[in-house]
């Protein structure tokens, strides 16, 4: 097993939530992520799954000090990522890298293709000395599987596709040893979604790169990770390998949230377990007592609502933030029925 | 003796002939949006039909087409900058293309319904959700304020949002993404239209939520006995509940079958491609197979087949001869020129 | 996916096609957003024609001699209200001045006041609004609501207020300090419009993707703002600009006509219009030159201001 990278320990970032014109008064507290725990090891894809509103994206805002931490700890090679100034923030800066979900908003439409991956080297200018930025960004523009001479190109000129590549490139440029994507591919259509996520798999063979890769299409992150943790309403709900997760999930949300994905194949129609969950998710201002997932869960007893579950294994070899937790096969079992 | 296309046999037959028209028949409808930069071919020549109880899935990318085709029956397309150039939308065998403004709005809502991606901008903003479905019935029904009340508190209740006397009073951005398009539905069944159109409408859902929309949509449509014409690009979804469907393609249907038949043998390169790109929930390990280059720009469509400078299968004719649409084994449609090489005989 | 989506798409990748044949040889070098707008001002006929005619207004208010051997207070009774001739091409007004001369030497006056006035209002009005709009939070409900004490105020009567403060009835100030007390007043009375524009166009930009990727890069605040924010959010205060431009040459003129504003000897165009505007109806020619030479400025400005902010756009292209 290699080691961590990167070791981010309870975790805790909450929004105001602000009333007021002139002076503004603090009336809650949107409580994003919420105590989250986890290790990303050197080589590997930790995948981050859950749905709209789980924290997934503040975690990698966070993770990224675009937003200040409310508290909780992540070390970066063993510093501390949150009390790091000046030159050595810029060295976490080159080293820990994100790529954005949406290729349309994520790259400045009034620079060209060639200021937007050079930018990189014009903030951290030791990486490249100025003579060979040219080369370097044709040089990361061929990595990515784009024509080198688009560079003078804007980005209005690419479809989403390419866009994607482009933040890709950008996000490479510095050599970082972890890059977080968030949504890369979501937001990509079907037979494009393959190319990217091929691409990324071979920088990681190639680069020898870690990534947090945060999703929330089920399918694209077993396709891609290595390890997987499941996030609900601010809170890692189940963490484990892949076939962990997919073969034998554990906490209930997780098997909900598998057996609700659609498989493209009409003959398991009708034959495959459906977990119908009830209602929306609570509002993260004001989440549920005890174990968050309560107030949907089919197994929810009194202790739920008095008890928070700790995030330990139990069963089936990995943790997971159930007092019931119960391994269950969900994905794939109409095979063996059958 | 009038003539009427059959989808199960792909020929024109006599209209004796045809037991039952189809609900919904779209014949060779040609579209192009016109601009400042050029001319766009957005629909080439799209012909499906949908019978009533049935769900016809129409698959495709962004630009394939699929949603142009929607708007054109609906008759809801912004033109300009849209232009249609030929073709009909026979519903219930009336050709609403040729029909006047009149006759067309009094089949929107109550002959063909429209659902949307997203629901917020949907809904108007300034109305409460009950309103806006009380609205279309005392409008459209000439129902009373009272009467037409009951009959959206009804309608909210059938689309199972909890509390819906109390939920009549709220406004859209109270609901949550899955309760608006919960409310949307309820306001497209407000007229009790036989065709229903559903342009992509989970896309923006969260699985879960996805999920309860999808069963929603499904008991509805069987209670009813309603047509359904679900747009979307999730192949997964179309597996679960299209009876058949229909492929696009830059402006074009590459392929229409069967969900059975189209998921074991697709009939066009373009769909086998779609199927062996996609990352799979419950297989590992698997390679994807991704689709190389890009769909094309709709001004510069590709000489010949659209698809060749991206098939694996290409061959020389492939770049010349526009392959054409047919009927290559029983229900099954395809535009390729080695269609019948790819599906088994029999 | 919805047809301005198919629309979106569609352009997109038409343009790339025509840049590869278009620009084959030029592609060798990087260029820059800057670079690339002053490719794309060259190639417009709207550019030169706006220029052209900026050029000769400003030559006008810089040397009035070069267009007439006359000066501005030449007077003769004897020509009153006069229409165009060859000795003086726009006649003569009411009181028997050359109107052409007098519209030369008026250009300095008019044009000082509209591009001053902007140029102060718009540098105000946008710095404020970016750092309303970047830091937030306490820093911009202070601007906010400072600027709203401004914009509170009614134009004319705040105008009134100011310039009489400055001058009161009965002292004569020099041209020169009137014509700075005039530009001021109406900056001071009109930049939070051009505060809140920017400010809700940076506020737009800050949430904006490609901001938070060179956050993530290391980008320091100067950066983001240049870089990033300015080049899009500048397009809307240029258009508020040229706008504003037109306008402060009229409020320049209200200003003169209540007595309050530039006065003789000091000429503008503005006062030219007041003093022809009671006697349209005898000799239209008074109140219609300078009226047309403001029309002309300030359609080559609004065009000019048209044409910047379309190079500044890679999408129009």
């Amino acid at each position: 097993m290699a080691e961590a990278i990167l070791e981010v320990r309870d975790l805790v970032k909450h929004f105001p939530v602000r009333v007021g014109v002139l002076f503004k008064r603090t009336v809650g507290h949107v409580k994003a992520v919420d105590g989250v725990s986890f290790e990303l090891r050197r080589g590997e894809t930790l995948g981050i799954v859950g749905e709209s509103g789980c924290g997934k994206s503040t975690l990698a805002q966070v993770l990224m000090r675009l937003e200040p931490p409310t508290s909780g700890t992540a070390s970066f090679e063993g510093k501390d990522m949150f009390a790091l100034r000046g030159a050595e923030l810029r060295r976490l800066r080159r080293n820990v890298q994100i790529v954005l979900q949406d290729p349309y908003t994520s790259l400045n439409p009034r620079m060209t293709v060639g200021d937007i991956i050079g930018e990189p080297f014009e903030i951290h200018p030791e990486v490249a000395p100025k003579g060979s930025r040219e080369g370097e960004v044709r040089e990361l523009l061929n990595v990515v599987g784009l024509n080198p001479e688009h560079i003078n190109r804007y980005p209005h000129q690419f479809s989403g596709g390419q866009r994607q590549r482009i933040g890709i490139a950008r996000a490479l440029a510095l050599r970082p040893k972890v890059i977080i994507c968030d949504e890369p591919v979501s937001a990509l259509d079907v037979s494009i979604q393959a190319q990217v996520m091929n691409l990324l798999g071979e920088l990681q063979r190639d680069l020898g790169l870690s990534y947090v890769f945060i999703a929330h299409d089920l399918s694209v992150v077993r396709h891609l990770s290595d390890r997987v943790a499941v996030m609900y309403l601010g809170k890692v709900v189940e963490i484990g390998t892949e076939e962990e997760i997919y073969g034998q999930p554990s906490h209930p949300y997780t098997q909900a949230l598998l057996s609700a994905v659609p498989v493209p194949d009409p003959l398991l129609r009708g034959r495959r377990e459906v977990i119908r969950l009830a209602g929306d998710v609570p509002s993260p201002v004001d989440p549920p007592s005890g174990c968050r997932f309560r107030t949907r869960c089919w197994k929810a007893q009194d202790v739920c609502a008095e008890e928070e579950p700790e995030l330990i294994t139990r069963v089936a070899g990995h943790p997971s933030a159930c007092h019931f937790a119960e391994a269950h096969v969900v994905v794939g079992a109409e095979r063996e029925n059958s | 003796m009038s003539t009427v296309y059959d989808g199960e046999r792909g020929e024109f037959v006599a209209g004796e002939e045809q037991a039952t028209a189809p609900l919904l028949e779209v014949e060779d409808l040609r579209v192009e949006f016109r601009t400042n930069d050029g001319v766009a071919k957005v629909l080439n020549g799209v012909s499906y039909h949908v019978n009533a109880g049935e769900t016809l899935a129409v698959l495709g990318e962004s630009g394939s087409g699929k949603s142009v085709t929607a708007q054109t029956v609906m008759g809801i397309l912004d033109t300009p900058p849209a232009v249609v150039l030929g073709g009909h939308v026979r519903f219930h065998g009336e050709d609403l293309l040729a029909a006047r403004p009149t006759r067309r709005m009094e089949v929107r809502g109550a002959g063909i319904a429209m659902i949307f991606q997203d629901a917020l901008s949907a809904l108007n903003p300034v109305f409460t959700v009950g309103f806006q479905i009380a609205e279309q019935l005392r409008v459209r029904r000439g129902l009373t304020k009272a009467e037409a009340r009951k009959g959206a508190i009804d309608l909210l209740d059938l689309v199972r949002i909890p509390h819906a006397g109390q939920r009549f009073r709220s406004y859209p951005h109270e609901f949550s993404g899955g309760m608006r398009q919960r409310a949307m539905i309820a306001m497209s069944l407000a007229l009790d239209p036989e065709l229903l159109i559903a342009d992509e409408p989970t896309t923006a859902l969260d699985v879960t939520v996805q999920a309860q929309i999808m069963d929603l949509l499904r008991d509805i449509q069987r209670e009813r006995d309603m047509g359904l014409i679900l747009i979307t690009h999730d192949l997964g979804v179309v597996a679960e509940v299209a009876d058949r469907i229909a492929v696009m393609y830059a402006g074009r249907i590459v392929e229409q079958a069967d969900v059975y038949s189209l998921f074991r043998t697709p009939a066009h390169p373009y769909t086998e491609a779609l199927l062996q790109s996609l990352p799979r929930l419950d297989l590992k390990g698997q390679e994807l197979k991704a689709i190389k280059g890009l769909p094309p720009s709709l001004a510069h469509i590709p000489s010949g087949c659209p698809f060749h400078p991206r098939c694996p299968r290409v061959a020389a004719r492939c770049s010349q001869e526009v392959p054409a649409y047919r009927r290559v084994a029983d229900g099954r449609f395809s535009a390729c020129h080695f269609a019948e090489e790819l599906i088994p005989r029999g | 996916m919805s047809d301005p989506q198919a629309l979106d798409t569609f352009s997109g990748a038409d343009a790339a096609d025509l840049a590869t044949t278009e620009t084959g040889e030029r592609q060798r070098k990087p260029r820059s957003l800057w670079g690339d707008a002053w490719i794309q001002l060259r190639r417009k006929p709207m550019f030169y024609i706006s220029g052209v005619i900026i050029v000769v207004v400003a030559l006008m208010a810089a040397v009035p001699d070069l267009f007439t051997s006359r000066p501005a207070d030449f007077n003769n009774l004897d020509f009153a209200s006069q229409p165009p001739s060859a000795s003086a091409w726009f006649g003569y007004s009411f009181q028997g001045y050359d109107i052409w001369a007098r519209a030369v030497h008026g250009a300095r006056a008019t044009l000082l006041v509209g591009i001053f006035a902007t140029l102060i209002t718009v540098l105000i009005g946008s710095l404020m609004g970016i750092i309303a709009g970047f830091y937030g939070r306490f820093v911009d409900a202070f601007l906010s609501r400072f600027g709203d004490i401004f914009a509170g105020l009614p134009f004319v009567l705040g105008a009134i207020v100011i310039l009489t403060t400055f001058n009161p009835p009965g002292s004569e100030p020099s041209g020169t300090a009137i014509l700075v007390q005039v530009i001021l007043s109406i900056s001071v009375l009109s930049w939070p419009v051009s505060m809140r524009i920017m400010r809700s166009a940076t506020i737009v930009a800050k949430q904006l993707d490609y901001v938070k990727a060179a956050r993530a890069l290391g980008a320091s605040t100067r950066r983001i703002i240049f870089r990033h924010m300015l080049p899009n959010t500048v397009a809307p205060v240029l258009v508020y600009a040229t706008i504003a431009l037109g306008a402060f040459i009229a409020v320049e003129a209200t200003l003169a006509y209540l007595g309050i504003g530039v006065r003789p000897p000091v000429v503008s165009w503005g006062v030219m219009i007041n003093d022809g505007k009671d006697y349209v109806q005898n000799s239209p020619h008074e109140l219609l030159f300078p009226a047309g030479l403001v029309t002309i400025t300030v359609l080559a400005f609004v065009m000019l201001g048209d044409a910047v902010r379309d190079a500044l756009d890679p999408k129009s292209r």
